[in-house]
């Protein structure tokens, strides 16, 4: 399969819609082509499969490799293994979501979808990249819309909040950009991860690298403590801003940290995964007991996101295959999952006109699917059995737990601790928005989902369903891909 | 050989409802749903009344010995080789007992709701619930795999939660519903670092095999995990004990009960399907499963386990004679005798004669939860009639109800102990049990007993003697309830009257073996006298109304009041939570976020704008000072040269 229809279909349909008349045009077009884009998703996933069951076991499927500047050794260099695969899975199910959920902007409409799709484009892009130059031009691609998705359609204090996010995420752009170059010569000269990989880098060069390229990447994923563009970047976006945000912005760091940073320096990994394990661990704890006193939901959402996202971090420290797969998991399954949530509370906003939680009650008698879907997508968020979060957290345990010294069991039951508190405030949201008497009069007369939101939710649910009943396929995607990162970790 | 398809069909059935009424009920069933939930359930009773009567009486007994079969078993997520979740199906004796209480009381439940809730206008919801309940509880008695239980574990408790919350509009539903699945939760995140223990040291998630390697000293497994020590005790009793702490949560156990009085929010069959009968017997059901480890391996956590179990049962007990909601007395009393089960199998041994206390254990578990089921869905009659749970809206009601009164009469004599009612049996048992293994517990034991039977009667007499009916509940009356209310109530009661009298000890006993139970008069005749003096201070206090309660409350002063008040543990809890979570680590946390991490990056952010808005100044346009900045540039870079770098 051409890898490069990923691109390309995006960019099509992009340019497409700058080239649409009216709005109906716009939106019908955007929907279109991340539909079929979707299904292109679903058709490498069914290749890919495919191939391995025939017994392909090179590390990247459907390679293709152009020159772009030789004298420089930059090379269009693209290729997917079962984490690019996964990614991509997840990014065609959030930009149909956040395609459908956008329905009815009304200002600018063109631009905003352009924008939407851009961004989806530079995380397709990302995903497949195998040259460190090309993942970094992707990387950038998609954190300039997201700039103006919050500057222009955004609420609230969306001018700092724009500046902020663009602005930290710049800062880690900039780490990024030393680490790839210091990698580039330490190296000899080579941006190809697959060259890299096999390269040896000096311990001390690993060890100045390492940091700068985990915190770099770590700043897309909400590494604690350079999380706080996260709640304040959430609240001012727009309903498909924040669920690009958390469902795939958020995962170009996570699969950065591991990609590039973990597997091209694997001495710099075991140096520094006590600090990634500490780190994350606080994230965990402390976002969970952050979120606890949120009144708004998409605070709320946030803070939890520092803390679900702290888990495929803390997976990734513990350098096991099960901890790493599960780190993979948590990547998907909170994609998922925190695009949905931010689309029930954008649904819901749009309704009540507030975010407050204290101000709502009730829901439920008047917006029965609105609320189911708030019920399901919590029940995710705190973990419950046949829900993809619950998949992912488990793992990530059970892998933590190979780990015999007392540091990494005392981390793993600091992590496990927050499935209490998460159901805390899992709860209280639920309680006082879906559930309790109804607060306000005016609630009397609202209308439950349209066929865009329904559809959207029905898509994501079914994505975390899947993930949820039966993890095995998404197990058998990423394990083996864990398994080459903790080859090259261990050393073979 | 174990019948797959019917087996796996058991659970499947209600889950078909779950999805059919949960998806499709509100707009294409509303009236049909009842009727197809229950139809379903009553497939599911047949045919785990058929796998019990294959697995007893046909296939099951190899060489005199129950056998333990998994005729099913699907890798559902592998972690390395050897260590993945299944999902399985395990037919041993106590699975296919427990699919033949859960499936019988859950559709006694649903028989009893169709009379009860009907006109409700979410009536599908209710029984895609019930359905969703009645699969996860059967899914956790069928598992095959540690982590599989725990899966439906968790299922059955977000089952409850939503039943609890049912009447999502209340406050108090939703705030019963939180606290029922946050407390459980507490105990889940100990039962989860458990099975995280006992994996790691069995290297295994498959229950026959973690069993088989924890028990034999011989294995390399058990030799590392007795070996590993943290805090002074091996990994193998923390591991066990912190499985405990999953289940003492969810049977209720001091003291983490708190959840199990303010569950009486959901509606009254909930309560007595999941409240009294099954859901909180998980624990219970837990114990018994892992019952070879807890005791080969980790003697110590058994007798903590009796421990708590027989200090639920009396305090449970105590704070039951001083409530006036009857649902609540129902809870209270729950909870004392699932701590008769819990500390039957603390005071057990593993096989033979000395496991008397696990068959006893598991036949009470059996006897309860027909009686107790029995006495919620009365208490449910009298409330519907009433339209009130509290004791002081109620009085005179054998002659108004009586085919209520009847049954609950004999759910009473049940619970009390009173030969030949099925509660006598099995209590006899698991006093015998502790009586031969710990004479501390066997006092406590016969003391709840006598305090059992008293709270009991306080309620009946109160119900359906005492005064007469207060005149506004009159206003209200209207009929007993219907056919489909009085059947379960019929049935129930036959088996609350009858189920002691099957020979428990011949199909379930800790090693499979048979076990023969024998009775001793003069062992009776304690429990027995002290049941009936129980009974007959409650006739003497409460057959007529009089101030004699009330004199008695206030002789007792101080101590009426602590147990009135639950001995204040939902207050303590409250203070924690309240002060401890949200005031000492949530507020602070959220601050520390705002003011302290964030009010850094903006720092870091102000102070570049200062030094750029300082630099800014350089770049004038002027270009004779660029010329001077060049040349002052390159003299310093000639001193560098010259002078530094040679």
């Amino acid at each position: 399969m051409n890898l490069l229809l990923l691109i390309g279909l995006p960019l099509l349909t992009a340019v497409a819609v700058l080239l649409s008349r009216n709005k109906e045009q716009v939106k019908w077009i955007s929907l279109l082509g991340s539909m079929a884009q979707l299904a292109l998703a679903f058709m490498l996933f069914f290749i890919f499969r495919n191939e391995r069951a025939t017994g392909n076991v090179t590390q990247m499927l459907f390679e293709q490799n152009y020159p772009l500047f030789s004298s420089l050794n930059i090379n269009f260099h693209f290729g997917v293994d079962g984490i690019s695969v996964a990614m991509i899975l997840l990014t065609s199910f959030v930009v149909v979501a956040g395609v459908l959920v956008s329905w009815n902007i009304e200002k600018m409409t063109k631009e905003f979808y352009f924008l939407l799709l851009l961004l989806g484009m530079g995380a397709y892009g990302f995903f497949i990249s195998l040259d460190l130059f090309i993942l970094f031009f992707f990387l950038e691609i998609s954190v300039i819309p997201k700039y103006l998705l919050i500057g222009i359609w955004g609420s609230g204090r969306k001018e700092y909040s724009a500046n902020k996010l663009a602005l930290m995420l710049m800062g880690g752009s900039a780490l990024i950009l030393v680490g790839i170059l210091g990698l580039y010569f330490a190296a000899g000269r080579s941006f190809d991860i697959m060259e890299l990989s096999k390269a040896t880098v000096s311990l001390s060069y690993q060890h100045i690298l390492f940091p700068l390229l985990f915190v770099g990447f770590g700043v897309f994923t909400a590494l604690f403590p350079l999380h706080t563009w996260v709640p304040d970047g959430h609240s001012s976006a727009p309903t498909a801003g924040s669920m690009f945000l958390a469902g795939i912005s958020m995962k170009l760091g996570g699969y950065g940290c591991l990609r590039v940073a973990t597997y091209l320096l694997p001495e710099g990994a075991k140096e520094f995964a006590n600090i990634i394990i500490i780190l994350s661990a606080i994230a965990i704890l402390y976002g969970a007991f952050a979120t606890m006193m949120q009144k708004d939901l998409k605070y709320i959402n946030a803070y939890s996101s520092v803390s679900h996202v702290g888990f495929s971090l803390l997976g990734i420290g513990m350098l096991t295959q099960t901890a790493i797969t599960g780190a993979l998991m948590q990547m998907v399954s909170h994609g998922l999952m925190t695009a949905l949530f931010f689309a029930v509370i954008g649904m819901i906003y749009d309704r009540t006109h507030t975010r407050m939680v204290g101000e709502m009650g009730g829901l439920m008698k008047k917006l029965p699917f609105i609320s189911s879907v708030f019920f399901i997508v919590g029940l995710c968020s705190l973990g419950l059995p046949g829900l993809s979060g619950f998949v992912a957290e488990m793992t990530i345990f059970m892998g933590s737990w190979e780990n015999t010294d007392a540091f990494h069991r005392i981390a793993t039951i600091a992590a496990a601790m927050s499935i209490v508190v998460t159901a805390v405030y899992i709860l209280r949201a639920i309680g006082n928005t879906v559930m309790g008497p109804i607060r306000n009069e005016s609630y009397l007369s609202l209308k439950d989902a349209a066929w865009n939101e329904r559809l959207a939710a029905i898509i994501l649910v079914v994505g975390i369903l899947a993930i949820g009943i039966a993890p095995g396929w998404l197990n058998d995607l990423l394990r083996p891909a864990a398994e080459e990162i903790m080859n090259r970790i261990a050393g073979n | 050989m174990p019948n797959v398809t019917a087996i796996a069909l058991i659970p499947l059935l209600p889950l078909a409802g779950f999805l059919l009424l949960g998806l499709f009920g509100r707009k294409y069933l509303k009236n049909s749903s009842g009727i197809i939930g229950t139809v379903l359930l009553l497939a599911s009773t047949i045919l785990a009344l058929y796998t019990a009567y294959e697995y007893f009486f046909v296939y099951g007994k190899v060489a005199g010995v129950y056998e333990k079969f998994v005729p099913l078993q699907l890798t559902w997520l592998q972690f390395s080789p050897g260590v993945s979740i299944d999902m399985g199906l395990i037919i041993d004796p106590i699975s296919v007992m427990m699919l033949v209480v859960v499936t019988f009381i859950s559709l006694m439940v649903h028989i009893y709701s169709l009379g009860y809730l009907k006109g409700e206008e979410r009536f599908p919801t209710y029984y895609s619930f019930l359905g969703l309940f009645t699969f996860s509880m059967l899914g956790l008695v069928l598992a095959s795999n540690i982590f599989q239980i725990y899966i439906f574990w968790e299922l059955v408790g977000v089952s409850s939660f939503l039943l609890i919350g049912y009447y999502y509009d209340k406050p108090s539903a939703v705030a019963a519903c939180k606290k029922a699945f946050i407390v459980t939760r507490f105990a889940d995140l100990g039962f989860l670092i458990g099975i995280l223990i006992l994996s790691f040291s069995g290297g295994t998630l498959d229950f026959s095999t973690l069993i088989e390697r924890l028990t034999s000293p011989e294995t390399n497994e058990f030799k590392a995990a007795a070996a590993s020590t943290f805090l002074g005790a091996s990994a193998l009793t923390w591991g066990a004990a912190l499985v405990f702490v999953g289940g003492a949560g969810k049977s209720a156990m001091f003291p983490l009960h708190i959840w199990l009085p303010d569950a009486m929010e959901g509606p009254t069959p909930v309560s007595a399907l999941i409240h009294a009968a099954t859901m909180v017997v998980a624990g219970v059901f837990l114990v018994a499963r892992l019952f070879p480890i807890f005791s080969v391996a980790v003697p110590g956590v058994l007798e903590i386990i009796g421990w708590v179990g027989a200090i639920s049962a009396i305090v449970a007990a105590i704070i039951a004679c001083t409530q006036t909601d009857i649902k609540r007395v129902l809870a209270y009393s729950t909870m004392s005798q699932i701590g008769y089960m819990m500390f039957a199998l603390g005071v057990s041994k593993y096989g033979g004669e000395s496991g008397l206390g696990y068959t006893a254990s598991m036949f009470h578990l059996f006897t309860h939860a027909m009686f107790k089921a029995l006495l919620f869905l009365g208490a449910g009659a009298v409330i519907h009639y009433v339209h009130s749970n509290d004791m002081k809206d109620m009085g005179g009601l054998r002659k108004l109800l009586p085919i209520t009164h009847i049954t609950f009469l004999i759910a009473c004599l049940a619970i009390a102990g009173v030969p030949p009612f099925a509660g006598f049996f099995s209590k006899e048992e698991i006093l015998l049990a502790a009586y031969n293994n710990n004479m501390a517990i066997y006092w406590i034991a016969l003391i709840t007993s006598g305090i059992t039977a008293f709270y009991m009667f306080r309620l009946y007499f109160n119900i359906f003697w005492s005064k007469e009916l207060p005149s506004y509940t009159k206003a209200t009356k209207g009929k007993e309830g219907g056919f489909v209310m009085m059947l379960p109530l019929v049935l129930l009661a036959i088996g609350a009257a009858a189920a002691g009298f099957i020979p428990f000890g011949e199909f379930v006993s800790s090693d499979g073996t048979v076990l023969h139970s024998h009775f001793d008069l003069t062992f009776s005749a304690a429990p027995v006298i002290l049941g009936l003096a129980g009974i007959f201070t409650a006739l003497w206090l409460y057959k007529k109304q009089n101030d004699k309660p009330a004199k008695l409350a206030t002789s007792l002063g101080g101590i009426y009041k602590m147990a009135y008040n639950k001995f204040y543990i939902d207050e303590i809890y409250l203070f924690i939570t309240k002060n401890v979570l949200f005031n000492l680590i949530g507020r602070p946390a959220a601050w520390f976020d705002k003011n302290i991490v964030d009010g850094l990056m903006n720092l870091i952010g102000n102070i570049t704008q200062s030094i750029s808005e300082g630099i800014k100044k350089v770049q004038s346009g002027k270009v004779q000072q660029y010329a001077i900045y060049f040349l002052g540039g390159v003299i310093v870079l000639a001193v560098l040269f010259i002078y530094i770098w040679k």
